[in-house]
């Protein structure tokens, strides 16, 4: 009999798979389940963008783009960031248009680690930085976030974690699951440390629209001399509701972009073309879809905190994405016990804290990609199953 | 706040005061004393509940009617307009642009109800010059609500 083990790569097998299927392989069997599960957004792809996207079609524009993506989009990208965040990019040689913002975090980083090198990544966090990192023979070196600094990367902890042989720091701002955001200043003190070395930075800000704070959010990119060490990384799912296009980008110096480019172009040959019509059209007109759904999602935060708070698990206020991360060491449960112990009970989907690393003990994480209603009613089982569970 | 919260009790007036209060960042009292005023303003006329009567009530009819009127001298279109909103069968009166003057929603029992309501009392209205009558077949959706069984959620669960 063939021994598969001898088949597949040491590297992958040591990767752990996924912790929250099984929740939702016992969610699948009830009828009544009310998730806050989901990690993208409920809302349709604005009208406007889907038709472009048909029209493309219609227009039957089927074939492969250039690898870097249609030059239209790449110019569009590159006055949205311009706009937003203040930072310019060559729309010819520094910009790459990726099968959603996770193939950009791939191939960035396929592109910058030899095996060895160190990578820190922040926890709790989103989950495919340490695997992509061991795939590519990387050693992922992790930041605890805390509660109590706001789930932000502090000074003090990027100094510790960095060595001779620290090769980048993803920062993963406006942070799923925590929705925690890095300010200014906050970034001021992170590139206080890394003006000076040769650490890539690789921002992962496909959040960036989502944000719920005083001042919009800011790029690391266009902190002082952080643009030459920064791959900056966004996409459409989040901001524009198009999980399902696939579709993002990277911008960084040309001497990184075209070696990322050169990955992409083997791996991948280039973005979906209708995705990358649709997304030109997202770009040009849909700013006006973007400020109601965020009106409609800070809505939604502001409900879900208070409930989680008012059901006794206390729920700093998340600052970005769309996720509620409250604790529950009120209960003594452990995350996965909780979790485990809702959906039971209640009928209520959350994930637990730990998926996103150890430093996620204690937490759950709650979506509110959901309706009003639909979170109300949540809100009240959660209320129940706290009352009959707390000591 | 006041748009804002116009817009959230159009869509669920059974929101509760606190609740509406949480999720516009408002003090409970100010949004309390807020809807008072839009009520007794006139500005929020009613409350109502989206009903699939077909769920219920298979035998009821309704009707959209247009009318075309020969408005008054002083009054306009006012008075008669007036006249027909004041029939209970009748559910709504819009004064319309283009080929016809007024619209009128009609609820009937059966279509014999209605077609003798229109008959007996709209097309006898001095003013009214001509009626005509489109029964409604089938609503997908009333106040925008869908009456159908609507997308279910396919987002992929197993996603982080």
């Amino acid at each position: 009999m063939i021994d598969y083990s001898k088949i597949l790569s040491d590297t992958v097998q040591d990767i752990k798979p996924s912790g929250i299927r099984k929740f939702f392989d016992i969610a699948a069997t009830m009828d009544d389940v009310i998730s806050l599960g989901v990690g993208e957004p409920d809302f349709q792809t604005p009208w406007s963008v889907r038709k472009a996207g048909i029209t493309s079609l219609e227009k039957g524009k089927t074939k492969y783009t250039s690898n870097s993506g249609l030059e239209a989009l790449r110019r569009e990208i590159s006055n949205y960031i311009d706009r937003k965040c203040g930072v310019n990019y060559d729309p010819l040689h520094e910009i790459l248009i990726s099968v959603g913002g996770s193939e950009a975090i791939d191939a960035t980083l396929r592109a910058i680690i030899t095996p060895g090198d160190e990578v820190i990544i922040p926890q709790p966090s989103y989950v495919c930085y340490e695997p992509i990192t061991q795939l590519c023979g990387g050693v992922p070196v992790i930041i605890e976030t805390l509660a109590e600094n706001d789930f932000k990367v502090t000074p003090e902890q990027l100094k510790n974690a960095i060595s001779d042989k620290t090769k980048a720091l993803i920062l993963p701002y406006p942070c799923n699951p925590t929705g925690a955001i890095m300010e200014k200043a906050d970034l001021e003190a992170l590139a206080e440390i890394l003006r000076d070395t040769n650490i890539l930075v690789l921002s992962d800000e496909i959040y960036s629209e989502l944000t719920f704070a005083e001042n919009p959010h800011v790029s690391i990119a266009s902190i002082d001399g952080m643009r030459e060490r920064t791959i900056l990384i966004n996409g459409f799912s989040k901001t524009f509701s198009m999980t399902g296009w696939r579709l993002g980008f990277a911008c960084g110096p040309q001497e990184i972009i075209s070696q990322v480019t050169k990955i992409h172009q083997f791996a991948i040959m280039c973005a979906p073309t209708t995705a990358q019509y649709a997304a030109i059209e997202a770009l040009r007109n849909g700013d006006e879809a973007v400020a109601d759904m965020k009106a409609e999602y800070n809505r939604r935060r502001r409900l879900i905190v208070d409930g989680f708070n008012k059901a006794g698990l206390t729920c700093r206020e998340p600052k970005g994405a769309f996720y509620a991360f409250p604790c529950i060491k009120s209960t003594g449960l452990t995350s996965d016990e909780f979790c485990e112990r809702l959906l039971e009970s209640k009928h209520v989907a959350v994930v637990p804290g730990t998926a996103f690393g150890k430093g996620g003990e204690g937490f759950v994480r709650a979506s509110y990609c959901y309706s009003t209603e639909h979170i109300i009613e949540a809100l009240k089982r959660i209320e129940e199953f706290v009352k009959e569970n707390s000591k | 706040m006041r748009n804002e919260l116009l817009k959230l009790l159009s869509t669920n007036a059974r929101y509760t005061v606190e609740q509406l209060a949480v999720m516009l960042a408002a003090d409970t009292q100010a949004v309390a004393a807020e809807i008072d005023a839009l009520e007794k303003a006139g500005i929020i006329c009613g409350y109502k509940t989206v009903i699939d009567w077909e769920k219920v009530d298979a035998t009821s009819v309704s009707a959209i009617i247009e009318l075309n009127v020969v408005p008054k001298a002083d009054l306009g279109f006012e008075e008669v307009a007036e006249k027909v909103a004041s029939y209970p069968e009748v559910e709504a009166v819009y004064l319309m642009s283009g080929g016809y003057d007024l619209n009128v929603v009609v609820k009937g029992k059966n279509l014999q109800d209605i077609a003798r309501f229109v008959a007996r009392e709209l097309a006898t209205i001095d003013s009214v010059t001509s009626t005509a009558t489109h029964f409604v077949m089938r609503r997908y959706k009333e106040m925008d609500v869908k009456l159908f069984e609507g997308e279910s959620d396919d987002r992929g669960t197993y996603l982080l």
